[in-house]
């Protein structure tokens, strides 16, 4: 019995992490937002492993909050999507961020001169 | 008696109540007259206080049409799994994708998302825009070689609506979407 | 041989088919080429995965209460798993984060193209 908890557990886990790498990778938001919804079905298969090993029925309730609050997470984040520009979702590096913020410093002060808005001027981007 | 829709006394849908209960026995485990009054009481509440469309259901339930259909369903179930992890697993194989537009034959809502959850879970196809005033279904095919191609698909979804019409459907709307051979 | 043993080893069989469908779920959004395949991948395996590990802890536990809860969060999985589908392909859509040259056939794209053409007409 216990190398199919071994087998088991090794196989979950294996493929939690293959999930966390595509929602480190994955180009867009949504698709980080499928890859934590596999990694949180996982995580109900791994708890009812544990319950099958140990032969524990107070665990349940667990199983029954996380199979509503993965679906309502990715329901939410589908919902609220909006038009990301192009190159947003991927991670930068540390000179690029070094570059961006020197030439948002530059770009901020070289309109300090002119019109000052107060509270910061209206809401920028698209809201959907 | 006024028709304003936020003055007229709401009417409890006995329906969804029914399965509210179910669920909340189900939650607690054990079937005892205070869990099904308590799922009840809770039920009620729900329903008058977030009100949502009341679904109208007039078909009938056919027991021989749902046999199939679950059987069917199960069986459909296992294979796209199956067929979806070796897909996963092959090699050097990457899927060609298709999205295709199928025209369904009934309007209604309630047979429209039915159709669509099975669909989703069975072998190849996953609904990705459903227009409910035209009655269209737009799905996503994994693999158009593994359906067998697009009408093959499109066949599937016409088949697994006829089921769900078959299992659940009135008599009068079966014989408005001119299904052959409507079995009592 | 007992129902007992018969029931852990109908239980380790569930297990083990369960992880591993979870591990092609897994597999599969990482190799698949676009959004919406992904999204299959997640939809199809993780479901019967899912059932089959819940069927494998029915059988160890085997009596109480604990098994109806177990059947909800089945069908809880069932009915939601392909709306939240259904919305992330819709987001996808309309955000244009489908990639609509890998697509053998794209009729939704034609669909809204022509009305929108009679629309604007």
């Amino acid at each position: 019995m216990t190398w199919v908890i071994a087998v088991c557990g090794v196989l979950l886990t294996a493929g939690a992490v293959l999930a966390v790498v595509r929602a480190e990778k994955g180009p867009s938001i949504l698709d980080r937002t499928v890859a934590l919804d596999i990694v949180v079905t996982t995580m109900i298969a791994a708890v009812a492993l544990y319950a099958a090993i140990e032969r524990r029925a107070d665990v349940v309730p667990v199983l029954v909050v996380l199979s509503l609050v993965g679906f309502v997470g990715s329901v939410t984040v589908a919902r609220f999507a909006a038009v990301e520009p192009e190159g947003e979702g991927r991670v930068r590096t540390r000179e690029e961020v070094a570059a961006e913020d020197k030439a948002r410093r530059e770009a901020e002060e070289s309109t300090e001169g002119g019109a000052t808005d107060e509270h910061g001027g209206a809401a920028e981007g698209e809201v959907r | 008696m006024s028709l304003h829709p936020r003055r007229a006394r709401p009417r409890p849908q006995w329906g969804t109540v029914a399965w509210l209960t179910v669920v909340w026995v189900l939650l607690w485990g054990d079937l005892s007259v205070g869990n099904v009054l308590a799922g009840i009481v809770l039920g009620l509440a729900v329903t008058t206080g977030l009100r949502m469309t009341p679904l109208a259901f007039h078909g009938r339930v056919r027991p021989l049409g749902v046999v199939r259909l679950a059987t069917r369903f199960a069986i459909d179930v296992v294979r796209a799994s199956f067929e979806v992890s070796l897909l996963a697993l092959r090699p050097r194989y990457t899927p060609r994708g298709a999205v295709i537009g199928v025209q369904l034959r009934s309007h209604s809502d309630l047979y429209l998302t039915m159709t669509a959850e099975l669909c989703s879970l069975v072998p190849g196809s996953l609904v990705v825009e459903a227009h409910r005033l035209t009655g269209m279904l737009y799905l996503h095919v994994l693999d158009v070689r593994q359906s067998g191609g697009i009408e093959a698909a499109r066949r599937a979804v016409l088949d697994q609506e006829e089921r769900v019409l078959r299992a659940f459907a009135s008599d009068a709307e079966l014989a408005g979407t001119g299904l052959p051979g409507v079995r009592a | 041989m007992s129902w007992d043993t018969v029931a852990d080893v109908g239980s380790a069989i569930c297990l083990l088919g369960g992880a591993f469908l979870a591990f092609a779920a897994g597999v599969g959004v990482l190799r698949f080429p676009d959004l919406l395949s992904r999204m299959h991948a997640g939809t199809k395996p993780q479901v019967l995965g899912l059932i089959l590990v819940l069927v494998g802890l029915a059988l160890r536990l085997r009596s109480g209460g604990a098994v109806w809860a177990l059947v909800l969060v089945a069908i809880f999985q069932m009915l939601t798993a392909p709306v939240a589908a259904h919305m992330v392909g819709r987001a996808g859509y309309r955000t244009g984060k489908v990639r609509h040259d890998l697509l053998v056939v794209d009729e939704l794209t034609n669909d809204l193209d022509r009305l929108r053409k009679e629309d604007e007409s």
